[in-house]
C-alpha cells in the first residue's frame, strides 16, 4: 500500500503541486483487488475533482429548478448558473459569442446534431465528405449514415505507418466536391495530435467546412476555436474531469443560424400553434426539452479546475509522463508501441508477442492498474496496423512517474506469466 | 497473484502458445465464424460429421488466452464424440462459467482449468465464445457473437 507520498517519490519536475492535486481526486485513493489504484485509462473518462463534486451538490442543494421557465427566485438562480457554464465554455475555447456554443450530451451527439441538421441541410448526391483512418467510431458513423442517406462519397485521409495523417494525400482528396472534413484533434487510439490548424486552412481553401473532434484535445491542450478558425468544435465534459452526460457543440454563428432544428420540443421554439412552429434563436434552437442542467454547470466547474491547474503546465506534465513512460515500455522485451507519432499526446498503444491486450488488461487490473483495452472504438485505426486491438495507457494531469513504473512492473508480470 | 495463476492456469497458458486443432478442415460439413465485437476475439471453426458424430474439427483466428485455450481444449474434448455429447458438455462448461453450478474436479476433467474464469465476469465472454460458436456450426447457423 504505496501512501500519496511514497507515490510521488520520484522527484516531479513539473510547476503542478502534484500531492495536493491527487487529494482533489478522492477515487484515486481507492483499492482494487487490495492494490493501490493506478488509473491509466483517462481517454476513456477522467476522475473527477472534489470541486466539481462539490458544485453539483450545492446546485441539487441550493439552485435546483428548470431554467429558462419560471419567474421564481430558483429558476432564476439555476438558469443564471447555467447560462454562467456556458459562458465558461465560450471563454475556454474562445469562441467569439456565447451563442456559439450549444450544450449536448457529449461528443457522440455533437456531431450527430451535426450530420443530421446542417448534414441535411447541405449535403447531395455527389458531394464528398473527408474523414481520417484513425478517427473515433462516433466520427465515422454519422458521416456514413449521411452519405447512405444523401448519396455522398466518403474519403478517408491515410496514415502513415507513425500514425501520422498523410497531408499530401489529403491535399489530393480535397476539391470543389469536398463539403465537409470530419478529424480528430488527437487521436484516441494512437495519441497521434493532427495538425489541425493547417488541415483547416487548406480545407476553407477548397471551399469545404470542418469539423473538428476535439474529445481528447481539450484536457490536454489550450484549444482557441478562433485561432484554429474551426467551423464546429466539439468536445465532451467527462474527459476533461467534468461529469458524464454533458458535451459542447462550438459553431459559428452564421452557420448555426442557417441550420434547421434538429430535436424538437420545448425551449427550441419562438411560438407554436398547431399549425406550426418558429424556432427560438440559437443555441436554443438547438436545445429541446430541459437541458442537463447540473452538469453543465459541473463542467464550468472543471473548466476552472483545468485552468487554476494551468493548462500549459498539465500539457507539460503529461508530456513528460508521455516521454517517461515511451521510454520505460519500449524497454520492455517483446513489446510494440502503435502510433508513434512526433506530435503525440499522452496515450500509448502498445502490444506484446507473447499476450493478447485483453490478457494484458486482466492481469495488470490485478495489480491495480486500470488500463483499456480492445479496439478503442476505432477498427479502421486498428485494421491499418494490423492488430485486432491494443492496450492503451492514457494520462491525465493526476498521473505521477511511478504510476508509470506501476505499469511497467505489471506489464513485466504479464511478459513473466506469458513467456 | 494467487487470483491470476487461478485464472491463467498452465492448461490455458499451454493450449493458448500451442492450440489443438488449429487447422482449416477443406472438407468441413458445417462452419462457423465466432465474434466478439468487444475485445476481437475472431474464431472460425470447421466441423466433419459422420452422422451424429463429430469425426474431426479444427478452427483458426486469432483472440486472447481465455478464448483460444477454450476452443483448443473444446476441439480436443469434441473430437469423436456425438453432437448430443457435445451438447451436454456444452451445458456443463456453460453452467461452471457463469457460476450457476459448482460441479467436482472429476466430473469437469480439463475443463476444470476454466474454473477461474466465473470470477472474472468481463472475460466469461472469451472463455464461451468458441462453444457457442460450435454449438451454432452443429445446428446450422453461421454465425454466433457474444453480444
Amino acid at each position: 500500500m504505496a501512501s500519496p507520498a511514497e507515490l510521488l517519490a520520484t522527484p516531479a519536475a513539473t510547476a503542478l503541486d502534484l500531492a495536493r492535486l491527487r487529494d482533489d481526486f478522492p477515487i484515486l485513493s481507492t483499492k482494487v483487488h487490495g492494490r493501490q489504484l493506478v488509473y491509466l485509462d483517462n481517454a476513456a473518462t477522467s476522475q473527477k475533482p472534489r470541486q466539481v463534486l462539490e458544485r453539483m451538490r450545492v446546485y441539487y442543494e441550493q439552485e435546483n429548478s428548470n431554467v429558462h421557465r419560471g419567474v421564481h427566485e430558483l429558476s432564476e438562480r439555476a438558469t443564471a448558473a447555467f447560462e454562467g457554464a456556458r459562458s465558461r465554455v465560450r471563454a475556454f475555447v474562445n469562441a467569439k459569442e456565447v451563442r456559439e456554443i450549444v450544450f449536448t450530451r457529449g461528443t457522440t451527439e455533437s456531431i450527430n446534431l451535426v450530420a443530421q441538421s446542417w448534414g441535411h441541410a447541405n449535403v447531395r448526391a455527389g458531394d464528398e465528405i473527408v474523414i481520417s483512418t484513425i478517427e473515433h467510431h462516433s466520427n465515422i458513423v454519422p458521416w456514413q449514415m449521411l452519405c447512405a442517406a444523401t448519396g455522398a462519397t466518403l474519403r478517408v485521409i491515410p496514415v502513415n505507418d507513425r500514425g501520422e495523417l498523410e497531408l499530401d494525400a489529403y491535399r489530393e482528396l480535397l476539391s470543389a466536391k469536398t463539403k465537409l472534413v470530419a478529424i480528430g484533434h488527437v487521436s484516441n487510439a494512437l495519441g497521434t495530435i493532427n495538425p489541425v490548424r493547417e488541415m483547416i486552412a487548406m480545407a476553407h481553401s477548397a471551399g469545404a467546412l470542418v469539423l473538428v473532434d476535439g474529445a481528447q484535445a481539450v484536457p490536454h491542450l489550450r484549444v482557441d476555436v478562433q485561432a484554429l478558425d474551426a467551423d464546429f468544435y466539439v468536445f465532451s465534459g467527462h474527459k476533461m474531469y467534468g461529469p458524464t452526460g454533458i458535451g459542447i457543440l462550438y459553431g459559428k454563428a452564421a452557420l448555426l443560424e442557417a441550420m434547421p432544428p434538429w430535436m424538437g420540443g420545448g425551449d427550441m421554439i419562438s411560438s407554436v400553434t398547431l399549425e406550426r412552429s418558429t424556432w427560438n434563436v440559437i443555441p436554443y434552437k438547438f436545445e429541446a426539452g430541459t437541458p442537463n442542467i447540473a452538469d453543465a454547470i459541473g463542467l464550468a466547474a472543471a473548466i476552472d479546475y483545468l485552468e487554476s491547474a494551468g493548462i500549459e503546465n498539465v500539457e507539460a506534465w503529461e508530456h513528460e509522463l508521455l516521454a517517461y513512460a515511451t521510454a520505460k515500455l519500449s524497454a520492455v522485451p517483446g513489446l510494440r508501441l502503435v502510433g508513434t507519432a512526433a506530435n503525440k499526446a499522452a496515450v500509448i498503444s502498445f502490444v506484446l508477442d507473447s499476450a493478447h491486450p485483453h490478457d494484458i488488461g486482466t492481469i495488470v487490473d490485478q495489480e491495480g492498474v486500470a488500463i483499456r483495452t480492445g479496439h478503442h472504438c476505432a477498427q479502421p485505426a486498428m485494421n491499418r496496423f494490423g492488430v485486432p486491438a491494443t492496450a492503451r495507457a492514457s494520462f491525465a494531469l493526476y498521473n505521477t512517474k511511478d504510476e508509470v513504473d506501476a505499469l511497467v512492473r505489471a506489464i513485466e508480470h504479464v511478459v513473466e506469466i506469458f513467456g | 497473484m494467487n487470483d491470476l495463476r487461478d485464472l491463467y492456469q498452465e492448461i490455458i497458458l499451454d493450449h493458448n502458445k500451442n492450440p489443438r486443432n488449429f487447422k482449416k478442415l477443406d472438407d468441413a460439413d458445417r462452419a462457423a465464424e465466432g465474434y466478439n465485437p468487444l475485445c476481437g476475439d475472431h474464431y472460425w471453426f470447421y466441423v466433419k460429421l459422420d452422422g451424429e458424430k463429430i469425426v474431426d474439427v479444427g478452427f483458426h483466428g486469432a483472440g486472447c488466452a481465455i478464448s483460444k485455450s477454450s476452443a483448443s481444449v473444446m476441439t480436443s474434448m469434441a473430437k469423436g464424440h456425438t453432437k448430443d455429447e457435445f451438447e451436454s458438455v456444452f451445458q456443463l462448461f456453460r453452467s461452471m462459467i457463469t457460476g450457476e453450478s459448482k460441479f467436482d474436479e472429476e466430473t469437469l476433467g480439463k475443463l476444470a482449468a476454466f474454473q477461474g474464469v466465473c470470477e472474472h465476469p468481463s472475460r466469461v465472454k472469451c472463455a464461451i465464445l468458441p462453444w457457442h460458436t460450435l454449438h451454432g456450426a452443429l445446428a446450422g447457423e453461421a454465425k454466433a457473437t457474444t453480444e
